[in-house]
């Protein structure tokens, strides 16, 4: 009977996250039989606050759509932005980026591996991987100055450079790391407690996966070989490549292991960079005003797959940017993946893909009387059509 | 029905509860629209680094629990509402702290049309903590200068201070990581390096 439908509100404000999100469930007892989710609370109008800017400011603006993988967004942007120039970074600058992208990497699966440790209520683990984050945390200063949103980036190049001492000091840290991620490694894939929260639970199918478009770890632990760095290399990706990390259970124990075991392939990839460092000029002329074209840039954020469009209109700054951040896709499969669970393990389920609301929140839609909110494929092709025309 | 005390009792309860207050400030945080940068700070400033549960502070989950509300980010026009209504939702004495230039003044997101300003265009601010994000020692700092305020001392012209006395402090002071010992700390400063 629908009048026994008991809703249980979460958010915006709430425990679990640090950001805000609104999700509704529907329980029956104790198990979700329905999940809606409410977003946009984040909404800030970066897209076309980017417009507005010329293509210096719109970089750190984007820069700062997401504070915990703000190198990558800058590094999109700049990708894009060097491509309708015309322009390409030296090689030095680039590995730079790679290495910060890497380093970043890091520091975003570590804080992860914490968040959902304690949302599994093992703040143990939550305690222990944030003071080794820390550690990567002083790398990324090192070379930046600053510990979030680094701005190592600037177009046609990055701002700053790796010395023998700043290489010493990073292969110094990484070895540190690299023993405690083994340790981790072995706690997501041993602690018997731990496992109770996350084997079998939140099954993923492949074929889920692919029809729900996941991106990033959340893919590669269902068995889906997706990823930027190796469909379609960027930066050094190419010379240095990683390797693909897959997991086939698709449950929460194979997200955790997905990306506990990527921190091997950035260890192992900065190192390789570290001692292949080219040399060279750090920055490329790029000139101020950019012929009109239009362009798209992919790299693989932390969480996925990140996508740019970028359009130029021979002005300094640009006519259209679109961003599609990785959680958008992945929050699809929060929604389905919690129906017939327990509603305490429904916290886990939403750490699993790593959300980031902030990244997420790019739209805003104002409802007005007749307006059509749900578009076919159809219509959305004619769209598409008309609008190019 | 309130209690009637006589004089030198209400001064001598007030004197409690301020001391109560000031030993164990309970958190909340809430997110009017940061780009998270700041928020993942104050977490490190919960974390064994920095660790600010020894000074008592503790984050809370419900604002009916807290006596600060840490703000992060700019306020957009969604989430203007709710940061009303958790405002509204605390007890009295109740004080914000706003962190990052975001939620100072809309910082890199001024202009955007979903932004109306910092955290004080809707709610009495306290104390500001600027950066962008601020650095976890900044946080802290702005948690002290709100508890130099409401010991009634100009916040203006205290330091932060740690008793050195205490082993944790003393080794922060001297640039050590309490958890590990000098040895770890040696080997991240020369990270640093
Ligand atoms: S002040 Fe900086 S780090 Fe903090 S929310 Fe704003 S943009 Fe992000």
């Amino acid at each position: 009977m629908a009048s026994e439908k008991f809703v249980i509100p979460i958010g915006p404000q709430h425990p679990a996250l640090k950001e805000p999100g609104h999700f509704e469930f529907n329980v029956d007892g104790e198990i979700v039989t329905d999940a809606s989710v409410r977003l946009g609370y984040v909404h800030r109008g970066i897209e076309k606050g980017a417009e507005t800017r010329n293509f210096v400011q719109a970089e750190y603006l984007v820069e700062r759509i997401c504070g915990i993988c703000s190198h990558v967004h800058a590094t999109a942007f700049c990708l894009g932005v060097e491509r309708l120039a015309g322009v390409e970074a030296p090689p030095r600058a680039q590995a730079i980026r790679q290495i910060v992208a890497e380093l970043e990497r890091i520091h975003s699966h570590l804080l992860w591996v914490g968040v959902a440790a304690h949302e599994a209520g093992f703040d143990t683990l939550f305690m222990y991987t944030w003071r080794d984050r820390e550690t990567v945390m002083n790398l990324l200063e090192g070379i930046t100055g600053n510990r979030v949103n680094y701005s190592a980036n600037v177009l046609g190049g990055v701002k700053c450079d790796i010395g023998p001492e700043q290489a010493e000091a990073i292969q110094i840290g990484l070895n540190f790391l690299e023993e405690r991620t083994r340790h981790y490694l072995e706690v997501v894939s041993s602690d018997a407690m731990f496992l109770r929260r996350t084997r079998g639970i939140g099954v993923m199918t492949r074929e889920d996966a692919e029809r729900m478009g996941v991106v990033g770890p959340t893919a590669r632990a269902s068995g889906v070989p997706r990823d930027v760095r190796i469909d379609a290399p960027y930066l050094l990706y190419a010379e240095h490549p990683v390797e693909l990390v897959i997991e086939e259970a698709g449950d929460l124990e194979a997200r955790f292991k997905v990306r506990v075991r990527e921190l091997f392939e950035s260890y192992r990839v900065i190192r390789e960079l570290l001692t292949a460092l080219p040399e060279g000029e750090l920055t490329a002329r790029i000139p101020r005003r950019i012929k009109p074209a239009e362009t798209i840039s992919r790299v693989e954020a932390p969480r996925g797959e990140l996508f740019y469009f970028i359009k130029s209109n021979g002005t300094d700054s640009a006519e259209r940017v679109k961003v599609r951040t990785p959680t958008l896709p992945n929050m699809a499969s929060v929604l389905a993946l919690s129906v017939g669970h327990q509603l305490a393990d429904v916290p886990m389920i939403l750490a699993g893909i790593d959300p980031c609301f902030s990244c997420n929140d790019r739209m805003a839609v104002v409802k007005r009387n007749g307006d059509e909110q749900v578009w076919t494929w159809e219509q959305l092709r004619q769209y598409g059509i008309e609008y190019y025309r | 029905m309130t209690l009637k005390l006589d004089q030198s009792w209400q001064a001598a309860l007030d004197k409690l509860k301020t001391w109560a207050r000031i030993n164990s400030p309970w958190a909340i945080h809430f997110n009017s629209g940061s780009c998270n940068g700041c928020d993942i700070e104050i977490l490190a400033t919960l974390t064994p680094r920095y660790d600010v549960e020894r000074l008592g502070i503790k984050l809370q989950g419900s604002p009916r629990h807290a006596d600060v509300l840490i703000c992060t980010g700019p306020v957009t026009r969604q989430a203007r509402d709710r940061l009303v209504r958790i405002y509204e939702q605390m007890p009295e004495p109740k004080f914000v702290i706003a962190v990052g230039s975001c939620a100072l003044s809309g910082g890199a997101f001024r202009g955007c049309y979903n932004i109306l300003g910092g955290v004080d265009q809707v709610i009495p601010v306290d104390v500001y903590v600027p950066g962008c994000p601020p650095r976890p020692e900044a946080i802290i700092d702005g948690v002290v200068k709100l508890l130099a305020k409401l010991r009634g001392a100009d916040p203006s012209d205290t330091p932060v201070v740690f008793d050195p006395d205490s082993a944790g402090e003393a080794a922060i002071l001297a640039g050590e990581d309490p958890v590990e010992g000098p040895a770890h700390a040696q080997q991240e400063e020369e990270a640093i390096a």
